[in-house]
């Protein structure tokens, strides 16, 4: 029965994520599906462009979260990431309150008497009112949950990493004046990698860990077509048996998903019906990055567009 | 199933994945909720929570495929303990009698469990008893492959094997045609269950066997190391890589410590009328290493030099510039091929320019000090691998004096022992005089704390 359930909501996932326009595979419905039930945050890892931050988006769209974002970099520290005090607003009141602080402590005889009675106050300039929420701070404080994308966790310096582990284990964070704050409902947390440097172990074990890579053939027609409507079968077909011909090159840096998609686009703008040396040549720059990438690809253009092709009449 | 699962962690261990006690929780928790129905859905899950890189998942994927490949052990294994029992008791008086009726496919009556299991040819419960008799033998405690033979008889044991020579006996008098059958069976039994005791090593020994052998590979002297293991003390020095790498290579900064930054703390603070709120400090700034090795690759050290530049050449990470050189009679860099090429086809074009000559420490100082003398900075330091064993020809200990004083630090990394030094052709009490430190280098346990201490005077 547990079984059924699950095979099901698993299901639900991919198609609740399709319905987005995001062609998940199993794996990552699957990752999905344990993360809301265990609440336990995603790592995402895999190569530039391959769809790490837009799973994050697809997720908080479909199920109606407002989605919050920390973009990681070098340097990167609590006061930008979790939260910060007001000194501006708190220097300020304190200027402004000066007379009301002079009537206070108006009646005291002596200095002692005076502490006394600001220990009455309490802490008022240390309290929520002047603290500036920053994204993590902001995730634990929305009522309805949220999608919190920490993207690119592996430009941020190591300590960062730790700061993360009291949210991404408990869903709380300690300020020290004001105490420990936890979440109303706990965040959906994704945090993205792109393995510039290893994470720490501690990290790692409080994720469950999700590796996104290049998808296969048909995932991404799948993807194509939900992404470039407009686009004919047999192109598409054509264009991703190219792009994984071109995969199998040894370059700097290959062509991922958000690439095929964008030559996808640049094909039906220019109003191609099928793959030619000529047009692949034209608009290879769109597929490659590096100008070295592209001198290593040109020669290979024709037979790979004879592969591709050739795989059409079988696939 | 959750004994099932725990033999999964043991098996996930043997193959070299993580698992702490938190993650096989978390594992549980994902399998109670994924259920255990569909198979890829079950590897999907078990993958996300135990596996943390991409290497810990293909590693996993295929320790999940040949763990499941298996009929699982059943749970009913003490009733059918029982049974055993009961029926041998049962059946021991009359044994005589009913052997004769037996025809050719009929399995006689009187026999044993197993041997009637034996006869009948039923696959699925002969796979089914060897499970449950390899888990009352608990199997996966094996540990070395010397194990196999006890593991075996005891699996063997566990399914009545006494019992069945017994019957085997008797029938040789009684039925001889039926004996040979069984007889067959039997040593395909023995097959079946020692081809259950090698999975059994393959999944659970793993991680034993690899600690023991790493271990030994570990002190074993580099210079004499057989052909078959040089591709494991390769993959050794990786892992020896990746921990120096995970050592040093966090830059750590001295934040908060020494003196108040005045200019950049007014300037942080501007926004409050240069009241400062924010402070900031000065920071120390740390060099990483610059490394100048200098690799003897004359025949009884080239193995050793082999395996110190693929590991100062795998510290990317740690050490920011490394120039290498190698020479017998006489030096070129190698910096380059190094960096291009597989170690395997780095190592042999570099034996083809250099290797093998007999060693002349003497010129090939001067060719570095001819050609590449300005590489060397007061950050650098300089490291040279070599026996000192110069053939009696002019070592030249002054270039060496000249580079150490234009370096950091000089050390000499000598693959020979101390009581080898300085007798014969060793010119290493000359050497010593100019080195910062000397010391010997002949097992990979050396090579790491060589080159951690090199790389921790940065720190």
């Amino acid at each position: 029965m547990a079984d059924q359930k699950a095979s099901t909501s698993i299901e639900a996932v991919e198609s609740g994520l399709a319905a987005q326009g995001y062609i998940a595979s199993r794996q990552i419905a699957t990752a999905v599906y344990l993360s809301q039930q265990i609440e336990k945050p995603i790592l995402v890892e895999g190569p530039a462009g391959v769809g790490k931050t837009e799973l994050a988006k697809a997720i908080a769209a479909w199920r109606g979260l407002k989605m919050i974002r920390l973009q990681c970099y070098e340097g990167l520290d609590e006061a930008k990431a979790l939260y910060e005090w007001k000194y501006a607003k708190q220097l300020l009141y304190t200027q402004i309150l000066k007379d009301k602080l002079g009537e206070v402590l108006g009646g005291a005889q002596t200095l002692h008497a005076a502490l006394d009675q600001l220990h009455d106050f309490g802490d008022v300039f240390f309290s929520k009112e002047f603290v500036e929420p920053r994204p993590l701070l902001q995730a634990l404080e929305q009522p309805g949950g949220c999608v919190l994308l920490i993207d690119e966790i592996d430009k941020s310096d190591a300590e960062f990493e730790s700061l993360l582990l009291e949210i991404l284990s408990d869903f709380q964070v300690t300020i020290p004046e004001l105490g420990t704050v936890s979440a109303i409902t706990p965040p959906m947390v994704i945090l993205t990698s792109n393995s510039e440097r290893d994470l720490g172990d501690a990290l790692k074990r409080r994720c469950l860990h999700l590796h996104i890579g290049f998808p296969e053939q048909r995932l991404e027609e799948r993807i194509v077509e939900s992404r470039v409507p407009g686009i004919s079968q047999t192109l598409r077909r054509q264009m991703v048996g190219f792009i994984h011909e071109i995969r199998s090159l040894d370059l700097k840096k290959l062509p991922s998903v958000s690439e095929t998609i964008d030559w996808a686009r640049v094909l039906v703008l220019l109003q191609a019906s099928e793959l030619d040396t000529e047009i692949v040549k034209d608009t290879l720059n769109v597929l490659l990055k590096y100008e070295a990438d592209i001198e290593a690809a040109t020669p290979q253009v024709t037979t790979f567009i004879a592969k591709a092709a050739r795989s059409n009449v079988f696939g | 199933m959750r004994e099932n699962l725990h033999r999964f962690f043991r098996a996930a261990r043997g193959v070299g994945v993580h698992v702490s006690p938190a993650e096989s929780i978390d594992a549980m928790r994902a399998v109670a909720q994924v259920g255990i129905s569909d198979r890829s859905v079950l590897r999907d899950a078990l993958l996300l929570t135990l596996a943390k890189s991409q290497d810990e998942k293909l590693a996993l994927g295929d320790c999940f495929d040949l763990f499941f490949s298996q009929p699982e052990p059943r749970q009913d294994q003490p009733e059918a303990a029982g049974e055993d029992d009961a029926a041998q008791d049962d059946d021991q008086p009359p044994s005589s009698g009913p052997a004769s009726e037996a025809g050719e496919g009929q399995p006689p009556q009187g026999l044993g469990p197993l041997a009637q299991m034996l006869l009948s040819q039923d696959r699925n419960a002969i796979a089914a008893a060897i499970a449950s008799a390899s888990g009352a033998a608990s199997l996966s405690d094996i540990r070395y492959s010397t194990q196999r033979g006890i593991f075996s008889s005891r699996i063997l044991d566990a399914m009545g094997l006494q019992r069945l020579r017994d019957d085997l006996d008797q029938l040789t008098a009684t039925n001889p045609s039926l004996a040979e059958r069984l007889r067959a069976a039997l040593d395909a039994l023995r097959e079946a269950v020692r081809d259950t005791v090698s999975q059994g090593l393959a999944l659970y020994a793993r991680e034993e066997a690899e600690n023991l052998r790493n271990e030994i590979l570990r002190n074993a002297p580099l210079a004499r190391i057989e052909r078959r293991q040089v591709a494991e003390m390769r993959a050794l020095i990786r892992q020896i890589a990746r921990r120096l790498r995970e050592r040093y290579s966090k830059p750590r900064k001295r934040q908060r410590r020494g003196h108040l930054d005045v200019r950049r703390t007014l300037r942080r603070n501007a926004a409050w009328g240069g009241v400062p709120f924010l402070t900031a400090w000065k920071r120390k700034h740390r060099d990483r290493p610059k490394i100048v090795a200098l690799c003897d690759v004359s025949g009884s050290v080239a193995q050793v030099s082999d395996f110190f530049l693929l590991l100062i050449h795998s510290l990317h990470e740690v050490v920011d510039d490394v120039r290498s050189f190698a020479f017998s009679s006489h030096l070129i860099e190698v910096s380059e091929i190094l960096e291009a090429k597989s170690p395997e086809e780095a190592m042999s074009e570099i034996m083809s320019k250099v290797g093998f000559g007999s060693s002349d420490y003497g010129s090939s100082l001067v060719d570095f000090e001819k050609e590449f003398m300005s590489t060397l900075t007061p950050q650098t330091t300089v490291i040279v691998l070599g026996d000192a064993r110069s053939n009696n020809l002019d070592p030249r200990a002054d270039i060496l004096r000249r580079i150490s004083e234009r370096s950091k630090r000089l050390v000499w990394l000598n693959p020979e022992g101390r009581l080898a030094w300085g007798f014969g052709d060793s010119e290493m009490p000359r050497y010593a005089t100019f080195c910062s430190v000397v010391r010997q280098c002949a097992t990979a346990q050396q090579l790491e704390r060589a080159v951690s201490d090199i790389v921790a005077t940065y720190q």
